[in-house]
Parts: C-alpha cells; structure tokens; sequence
C-alpha cells in the first residue's frame, strides 16, 4: 500500500510538470495552429533562469525567501515568447506548415546554444530549495515533501488554465480566435494580440514547468529537446490544442512512465511512444481533440 | 514505353565536367578534404530519397534519422554478431533493415498528412531511438558501436595501409559511385509515371484520386523508397565513421535532414544534392569554428525560410534567368 502511494505520487510529480509544458504546447496550437518545435527550450530556459536567480542570491537571502525567485523562470520564458511570436513566428501563418515546422526548428538550433552562451555547459542546481522542505517517510521509503509542492503547482495550473480560458472574459476571446480566426477578427478582436498573449501564456507555462522542477533535478541543455517529445507524446494522445487532452495524457503518461520504469525499464520510453503512435492511428485527433 | 527522359542539353553540358572534377578529386586535394566531400555524398543519398517524399510526394517526415540509422545499425550489428566484413554484404543487410522498417513505419504513417504525418513519424522514430539507448547490451547504448573497415569488392585494406588513404581513395570512389547509380535511379523514378503520379498527388490529392491514382498505395511506395534511400546512406555512412551512435537515430537528425534538402531547395531535382554537400561543409565549419555551432546553423536555417524558401538552386535559377534575359533586353 506505501509503495502504491509513492508510485501514485511519482506519477503525479511526473504529471504535474508535463502538464505545464504540454499544455503550453497544445495551448499554442489550439489557438494559432503552430507546433512550436522549440517549446521545449522555454521549459529548459524557465529551468536556467530560475537557477540562476537562485544561485546569485543564496548567500545573501535566506532560503525561505529564494522560493520567491522561482517564478522568475515563468517571467523570462513568458518575456522570451512575447519576443519571439511577432519577431520569428508571425510571418509564418500563412504560409505552409512545413515552413512552420522549419522556424521552430531553426529557433531550437538557436535558443539551445543561447543557454549554453549564457550559463556554460555544466549543469546548474537549485538544491537547497529542495533540501530545506525536508522528507517524510511513507512505510519504508524516504519522499521529499518538495515533490509534493510540485504537484500541488501543478493541479493549481490545471485549476487556473480551466478558470482561466472557461470563466474570463480573455478566456471567451481566445476561445473565440481558437475556433475561428477570420470571424474573431471580423466581430472586432484584435486577432494579432490574442496570438501574442496566448504564446506569451504558454511560453508562461512551459517556463513555470522548468522553474518548479529545478530544485530536485537542475538544469541542463538536454533537458529541453527530450521534454519536446514527452510532451508531443501527451499532446497526441490527449489531443492537439486541448487543454483537458493535454491534462489526461500528461496524467496517462506519468502513470505509464511509472509503470514502466517499475516493471520494463528497458522499453519505457519505447511504450510511450508507441501510445501516441497508436493514438494517432485510432483517433488522429487525439481523445479530446477535434478532427 | 518511351525513352529514359535525359536532362536537358543545358545540363547535360555540365555532366561532364561535374564528372570529371569528382573524379580527379582525391588527385587533386588533401585525403581529409575528399573524406568530408564523402561525408557530403553519403548525406546527399540521404537527401535524394528524403525529397522524393517532401518535393515530390509533398509529406515533410521528421523521422527520416529512424531509416538512416535502421541501415547504420543494421551494418553494425551484422559486423557484431556476423563478423561479416564485405561491405557488399553489408549494404544489402542494411538496405533490407531500412526497408523493412521505413514499409512497417510507412504503412502506419502515409494515412495521414501534413503536421499528423510529421509528428506521427517523428514518434515512431523515437520509438527506434530509445530501444537503441536502452537495449544497450546489444546496441552499446550512447557509447554505440565500433564497425572495423570493411572489405570492398573483396580486397581487404592492406596491412600498414593508412585508413585515411583508404578512405579518401578506394572508399571514396565506392561512395561515388552508388552516389551516381542512386542519382540515375531516381532520376528515372522522379520522371516515371510513378513519379508523375506522386506529383499529381502532392499537387491535388482528390483530383489524383478521380483520375485513378491509388493515392494511400503510392505514398507508401514513396515512402518505402525514401526510407531506403536513407538507409543506404545509413549503411554507407558507418565504415566513414567507424562508429555508429543512438546521435544518428535521435530526431533532431532528422531536423539536420530537412534542414539540408530546404538549404539545397526542395523544388529541384538537384538541390537536396546540393543542400547537403553543402550542409555538410558549413557543419564542418561551423563546428570546427565555435562551441556555438547549433546557434550558427539556426540563424542560417531561420533567415533561409523566411528569405529564401526556394533554397540555394531556387536563388541559382533566378539568377541565371536575370542574367539571361539581361543581354537580350
């Protein structure tokens, strides 16, 4: 039974952060019919930023006082996308898909090594964060209560982006845009600034992603191009451009990955994958997507 | 049937001498010079076969790293288990890894198109990726696998002979050789009904299907073709390297793939050719040159899409018509 509870908590860990960034991901595309290749150099950028901020200050704060710097990383990823969307990606609406992909492409060449121009090669840490919430024991194992802050960010976004797109009024709008651009515009929204700030809130949530998740794993350059796929993952299988997809697939992957790493360690990443191959197949559009 | 199509006389014009300076190349430069122009040819086979889905199938796969690597790794563990050191042998075995692996992939995949065609094959050559890392008893996980020199055409490297003058001449000529063989062929592919056809299909999907175009049968065709194009490119790759790693199967390889054919202009026969020998040089470069190489090629490949999506011989092609039309008026 403690196992169980640790692997369920795991999962959620595991969940909360994909959330963050896949639902960044099919936010964007939801709304602007971009799959932004580079989404997940945000998460590792939010990761740097956060690390970074914590590192210069943690002679001089107090640690209670650094968890302020965290979503700092959600700022500057979110900063970053407002740059990015009018710059590189508005030019690109209207042309084909393949040249979207392109962009994206070219920008993750670009965002991968402006992180290593910034912070170095090595890998930076934000530990003390994590060490000074402490662990409690569940049975026989040791689990950091930090995990659970996660997922407790992690089920406050999904709570914020459900009252955020359903119950406000920016919400309406960018529902609007979402399902039909040309009728948006014509009924008065200013279609180019919903674009800039739907991006801006998913570059938001992939950076807040990478911020909460700094403090036990750190910050490294891969970190962002393996997040790319493990999001592409739960976005296929929960749908692209659904936020209620996004949130059922990163649970369904947390579960799964758990699973895996527990029983076939070999092929979890393999049946991960696969899932979404399968998806695709049966349901192209995902189980909460619209065809 | 008619005749093979041939190029047009004003090509023809340059075949020649084209041949020519391949040919008199490893006379003419240093051994590590013709060894990077290898590397260029190998990748142009890659190129060839990619753009026979992007160009003229119209389907933008990025998992085309899961077929180079199907033909890489097939070629190393033939080596491994076999001890097999013709490199005849070996091309076979990876050409048939590739194929079988690009028909199963390309069977699931080609039902769909545009961004569900690209993520689609993108996951599925993940799915490669990750078994290569962890099954790493077999495949020798990220540190990958050491493929010795193999024979050609049944002569061994002679003992004392220096790897890199193996490499720069009778490899070199190997390389260049099925480089022209696979050129010719998809050539013919490219200007044969069945090349038509996958045009007509890229250009309008529902008019090729009511003229009677079997548009799911042809697509999977291209793409089996494709595949193993790649995947000789794969095979012929790995005695270049002497070491094949998971590097090669992960996605972002098939980003440099597509990278390379729009560099080169995905609209022409020649251009993935050109885009990446190209590619190829300005890798080297860029590597050799700074830590931040990534970043180079990303600025690169961004102000190409957005200045000039037609690719280097999309820009050559209106140059030459200026310049023609220049004396006349």
């Amino acid at each position: 039974m403690d196992t169980l509870i640790v692997h369920v908590l795991t999962s959620l860990l595991y969940a909360s952060v994909l959330f963050l960034i896949a639902g960044g991901l099919s936010l964007i595309y939801g709304v602007m019919r971009i799959v932004n290749l580079a989404h997940g150099m945000l998460y590792a950028f939010g990761a740097f930023v956060s690390a970074w901020a914590v590192g210069l200050m943690a002679t001089r704060w107090p640690v209670a006082a650094l968890y302020t710097l965290l979503p700092l990383g959600a700022l500057a990823a979110a900063g970053l996308g407002a740059i990015i969307e009018p710059t590189l990606l508005r030019p690109f609406y209207k042309r084909a898909e393949e040249y979207q992909l392109l962009v994206t492409f070219g920008l993750l060449l670009i965002l991968a090594d402006l992180m290593r121009l910034l912070w170095g090669p090595y890998p930076l840490s934000a530990s003390q964060l994590y060490e000074s919430l402490g662990s409690m024991t569940i049975g026989d194992t040791i689990y950091p209560n930090y995990n659970l802050v996660v997922i407790a960010v992690g089920i406050l976004a999904a709570v914020g982006m459900w009252a955020f797109v359903y119950k406000t009024q920016f919400g309406v709008v960018l529902r609007a845009t979402s399902q039909n651009m040309r009728m948006a515009s014509a009924l008065g929204i200013n279609v180019n600034r919903v674009y800039i700030q739907a991006f801006t809130l998913g570059c938001f949530m992939a950076g807040l992603g990478g911020a909460i998740i700094v403090p036990s794993q750190g910050a490294v350059l891969d970190m962002g191009v393996d997040a790319l796929i493990m999001a592409f993952v739960v976005v296929v299988i929960g749908g692209l451009g659904s936020l209620e997809g996004a949130l059922v697939g990163a649970v369904l992957v947390g579960v799964v990955r758990e699973i895996g790493i527990t029983f076939f360690p070999e092929v979890e990443l393999a049946v991960l994958y696969l899932m979404a191959a399968v998806v695709l197949m049966v349901r192209p559009a995902g189980l909460f997507g619209r065809p | 049937m008619s005749a093979l199509p041939l190029p047009p006389a004003r090509v023809l014009r340059w075949v020649g001498p084209l041949l020519l300076a391949l040919v008199a190349l490893p006379w003419v430069v240093e051994p590590y010079q013709t060894t990077l122009f290898s590397y260029g040819l190998v990748m142009a086979i890659a190129a060839l076969g990619f753009n026979l889905l992007l160009g003229y199938t119209g389907l933008l796969s990025f998992g085309h790293s899961a077929y180079f690597g199907a033909g890489a790794y097939a070629v190393a563990l033939i080596v491994k288990y076999l001890k097999v050191s013709s490199l005849e042998i070996l091309i076979v075995g990876g050409i048939l890894a590739s194929a079988a692996i690009s028909a199963l992939f390309g069977f699931l995949c080609v039902r769909y198109t545009k961004i569900f065609f690209g993520i689609l094959t993108l996951a599925l050559s993940q799915v490669l990726w990750s078994l290569a890392f962890k099954f790493f008893w077999v495949t020798g996980g990220s540190d990958g696998l050491r493929v010795p020199t193999p024979s050609l055409l049944g002569t061994h490297i002679a003992p004392g002979e220096d790897k890199m003058t193996y490499l720069a001449h009778r490899y070199y000529y190997y390389v260049l050789a099925i480089f022209l063989a696979c050129t010719a062929i998809m050539w013919v592919i490219v200007h044969s009904p069945f090349g038509k056809a996958l045009q007509a299909i890229r250009d309008n999907e529902t008019r090729a299907e009511f003229v009677g175009v079997q548009v799911w049968h042809y697509r999977w065709v291209a793409f089996l073709v494709s595949g193993t194009y790649t995947g000789l490119a794969g095979a012929l790759w790995v005695p270049l390297n002497g070491l094949t790693t998971p590097d090669i199967l992960h996605w972002t390889f098939s980003g440099e793939i597509v990278f390379f054919t729009v560099l080169g202009g995905f609209g022409t026969f020649a251009g993935p050719i050109v885009g990446a020998i190209v590619f190829n040089y300005l890798k080297t470069f860029a590597v050799g040159y700074t830590v931040y190489w990534q970043m180079f090629l990303g600025v690169v490949l961004v102000t190409m899409v957005m200045a000039l999506p037609t690719g280097i011989m999309g820009m050559v092609a209106r140059l030459t018509q200026k310049w023609r039309r220049a004396p006349a008026s």
